[in-house]
């Protein structure tokens, strides 16, 4: 077929936290790699995070690594694994200070130190007070953090591949990964990338669902890609809605700001909090916030012409502390809400916002394929699109970035031992693209649908059926049209057939991916009978450890589900037992 | 509401035009990339780039009335009743409204903008008090948009020579950073008649940049600095 082939020792997909950590590793084992973006890496989603990454450096209160763990296995509902969480938790300081090292400007305490912040779910000695850990620049760390690890890449002499976009994996007989399918976007040519190593970081998927903070390039590409290679997703029912999205944009309002002091209140100017979790108040899990929101508004306290928001209050903390603080917050707020947060509350409503699931793996970035954990060679994830599952049920704000950095760094350096390892790449297998050329030429000829009636239809779907409560009818349903969608998803037709930047064409592909991340996420929601974290059944109102305490995997051919035990044995402390999950 | 858009697409067009589009206002479109991605709807070939949708990633800098700025973020309400939209001028246009940044980011590259400190790496972070990181504000934030390097002259005529503000505010972000310790091979860098001093103080940068940056300032700052040196 005549399609241009490059050779490398590794391929990073992704140019996020975690692409571009891992590619910091790679370059510096002297291999020949190449880090793949769609964008530009600083426009990366990685760069809207705003309140933190969090680590127990103790710079404002006394703190301990074994805390923050305890912190984010009860955070996932124990549906984390404990020794992936011992990992990262463990290497969160110095994870935080080799970005420091690295020029990250976080803001600073009166001594010098990394400035930290109190954050949902995050306490000092096993739930007993709340601790500053989260460890912030402004309300742009992710801004922060993303550029700073670009410029490292820029000294580092990465060489990357922007705007080139990954269709599919190529697997070989023996199923290892041999390399990627790719599309350069400017020029539309299609290109093999034969690589010894290849990882995935592509980010989440938070557009499958109508009301999301995620950026537009959020599609799920990675778990599209695994999808069809016949790798199961992870936990894909754990999705974690965000208490406080700018209600009506989607836009989100870091916790930083309830970190600080904020609050919510509803109609009648009670700070409702207080009755759904008496200690934390504000600050506990976002699951749990969500759900009070959700229930406020449910109750008919909420505010706004259709009773449908809640207001978070920040004016009491001042102009000073909002503006040195929080000025990203001050200029959404008067973007998108037209509302000067030193005057007046922000209305909120809880908005899809972090995927806990994604492509399983194991604590070294290696990419496993069943039930029995066996690993795919020659494939990675990290990052958002990964499930590691140091997140369980429900993520902690600001242990994201964290993971980032940790599994990013942890699987840059297996990836690098293992491509040393091997003389050359695998060949590629016959036919190898021929999968991928079947989906483009299907673009060329469809008649059915276009793009944006398909991926509406989906956001409203999801939205309707698989939100911050579920129903089962609405689930059964949900399913029932996610299916049919999924089919005819396959006959979507573009009318720009042109080469150059074609971005109907590559929303169209980004659609095969988001449908497949929506039909696994309501697959796996419909068949798990409890309410967990994040997932919250009407039906089935509690958590049941004896049946469900375990990882469901869902494999997009034929639809199956399979289940795998959650890791209770940590790397080398005690097991943390499972109690009743109260903040 | 009259929209008329800059089109190219090099796969048929042997020259570029403005296509006149009408296109009601909805009560849910709050900012002009509202507008534009319920063109796409409509005319799906309408070519852009757009990421974060809150004036964070950079994607989306475009010439609006004449004036560079983030789609995502300029509210409609802002326009009067009729919108002119073009590519950042002085970058070659790959279609309609994307422009090839190549250089623009060669530019950025070429500063050395990332943190060069020759001391062993600490145990832990190294110190530095609040004034010394307020230093950094109102440098670090930038989103390397474009905007206001597309929109400066000097960049114009000498795009391959002279840094331009975003670049060179980058310089500074690193030289104001107290744990930076190449101040002088970053000066050296700006001896020649170009690089720095090719900035005439035109201002059009601080006037387009969407985070309230003045890349001035900070070019004004590395002149004084140069100055003191000599
Ligand atoms: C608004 C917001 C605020 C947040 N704030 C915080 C916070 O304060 N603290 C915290 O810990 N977490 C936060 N999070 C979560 C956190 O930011 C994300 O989980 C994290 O940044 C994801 O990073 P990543 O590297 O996995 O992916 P991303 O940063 O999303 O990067 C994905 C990369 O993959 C590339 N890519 C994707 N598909 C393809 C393809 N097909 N071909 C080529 N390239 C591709 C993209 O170009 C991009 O470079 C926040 C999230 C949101 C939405
Ligand atoms: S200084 Fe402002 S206008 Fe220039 S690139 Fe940075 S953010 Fe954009
Ligand atoms: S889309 Fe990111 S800045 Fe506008």
């Amino acid at each position: 077929m005549g399609i241009n082939t490059i050779t490398y020792d590794a391929v990073v997909v992704g140019g996020g936290g975690a692409g571009l950590r891992a590619a910091l590793a790679l370059s510096d084992a002297g291999l020949k790699v190449a880090v793949i973006s769609k964008v530009f890496p600083t426009r990366s989603h990685t760069v809207a995070a705003q309140g933190g990454i969090a680590a127990s450096l103790g710079n404002a209160g006394e703190d301990n690594w074994l805390w923050h763990m305890y912190d984010t296995i009860k955070g996932s509902d124990y549906l984390g694994d404990q020794d992936a969480i011992e990992y990262m938790c463990k290497n969160a300081a110095a994870a935080v200070y080799e970005l420091e090292h690295f020029g990250m400007p976080f803001d600073r305490m009166a001594d010098g130190k990394i400035y930290q912040r109190p954050f949902g779910g995050m306490t000092q000695h096993f739930g007993k007070s709340t601790i500053s850990r989260t460890c912030a620049a402004a309300d742009r760390t992710g801004h922060a953090m993303l550029h700073t690890l670009y410029q490292r890449n820029i000294a580092n002499n990465t060489h990357f591949l922007i705007e080139w976009f990954a269709l599919d994996l190529i697997r070989d007989e023996e199923g290892d990964v041999v390399g990627l399918i790719v599309m350069e976007i400017e020029t539309g040519e299609i290109s093999v990338l034969n690589s010894k190593t290849t990882m995935l970081a592509t980010g989440g998927a938070g557009r499958i669902f109508q009301a999301s903070t995620n950026a537009f390039i959020n599609t799920g590409d990675g778990l599209g890609m695994v999808s069809r290679a016949n790798i199961p997703l992870e936990d894909m029912e754990f999705w974690q809605f965000h208490p406080t999205g700018v209600a009506g944009a989607g836009v989100l309002i870091s916790e930083g700001v309830r970190g600080e002091g904020g609050y919510l209140v509803n109609s009648l100017g009670e700070r409702f909090m207080q009755r759904y979790a008496p200690n934390a108040m504000d600050l506990a899990s976002r699951d749990v916030v969500s759900r009070a929101i959700a229930t406020e508004i449910k109750e008919g306290r909420g505010v706004g012409k259709n009773a449908d928001t809640v207001l978070l209050k920040l004016d009491h903390l001042g102009e000073d502390v909002i503006k040195s603080k929080l000025p990203g917050i001050r200029e959404i707020a008067k973007n998108f809400a037209n509302i000067d947060p030193i005057k007046d509350p922000i209305p909120v409503v809880p908005t899809c916002h972090y995927m806990m699931g994604g492509i399983p793996t194991n604590i070294h970035g290696q990419v496993v394929d069943n039930a029995k954990n066996r690993v795919v060679n020659g494939l990675y994830a990290v990052g958002e699109c990964a499930c590691v599952s140091v997140h369980g049920a429900n993520r902690l704000g600001s242990n994201s970035l964290l993971d980032l950095m940790v599994f990013g760094r942890a699987a840059g350096d297996h990836m690098a031992d293992y491509s040393k390892k091997l003389t050359h790449a695998k060949p590629l297998p016959v036919n190898h693209a021929e999968q991928t050329m079947t989906r483009l030429f299907r673009l060329e000829n469809g008649s059915g649908e276009s793009v944006s009636e398909v991926g509406d239809s989906m956001r409203r779907i999801m939205q309707a059926h698989c939100g911050v409560f579920r129903f089962p009818e609405l689930l059964d349903k949900g399913a029932k049209e996610i299916k049919e969608l999924a089919i005819r998803e396959n006959h979507i037709r573009i009318k720009d057939k042109n080469k150059i930047f074609n971005t109907a064409r590559i929303e169209a592909l980004e659609l095969d991916n988001l449908i497949e991340v929506a039909k696994a996420t309501m697959l796996s929601a419909q068949a798990r009978e409890e309410s967990r974290g994040a997932h919250c059944r009407e039906d089935f109102p509690e958590r049941n450890d004896e049946t469900w305490l375990k990882h469901t995997l869902f494999y997009s051919e034929g639809n199956v589900l399979d289940y795998k035990p959650v890791v209770t044995k940590p790397l080398s402390v005690e097991t943390f037992p499972l109690k009743a999950r109260v903040y | 509401m009259r929209l008329s858009i800059y089109r190219f697409n090099p796969d048929i067009d042997k020259d570029p035009y403005m296509q006149d589009f009408e296109i009601d206002v909805l009560p849910e479109d709050h900012m002009l990339l509202d507008l534009l991605l319920r063109l796409k709807v409509q005319d799906e070939t309408l070519t852009m780039r757009k990421s974060c949708r809150e004036g964070v990633c950079g994607s989306d800098a475009m010439n609006i009335n004449g004036k560079n700025g983030l789609a995502c973020i300029t509210k409609i309400s802002s326009l009067g009743d009729s919108i002119v939209l073009r590519p950042l001028p002085g970058l070659p246009v790959i279609r309609d409204l994307v422009v090839d940044m190549t250089q623009f980011f060669k530019n950025y590259h070429s500063v050395k903008p990332y943190l060069i400190n020759h001391d062993p790496v600490p145990e832990k972070e190294r110190l530095q008090s609040p004034e010394q990181r307020a230093e950094l504000d109102g440098l670090y934030e930038c989103i390397l948009c474009g905007a206001c390097t597309t929109s400066c002259p000097s960049f114009w005529w000498n795009p391959d020579k002279f840094v331009g503000p975003a670049g060179l505010l980058q310089s500074y972000r690193f030289i104001a950073d107290s744990r930076d310790q190449a101040l002088q091979e970053r000066l050296d860098d700006f001896e020649d008649p170009y690089r720095l001093y090719r900035c005439h103080n035109i201002m059009n940068c601080v006037d387009v940049c969407p985070k309230g940056l003045s890349p001035s300032k900070a070019i004004g700052k590395i002149k004084e600095l140069k100055l003191k040196r000599m």
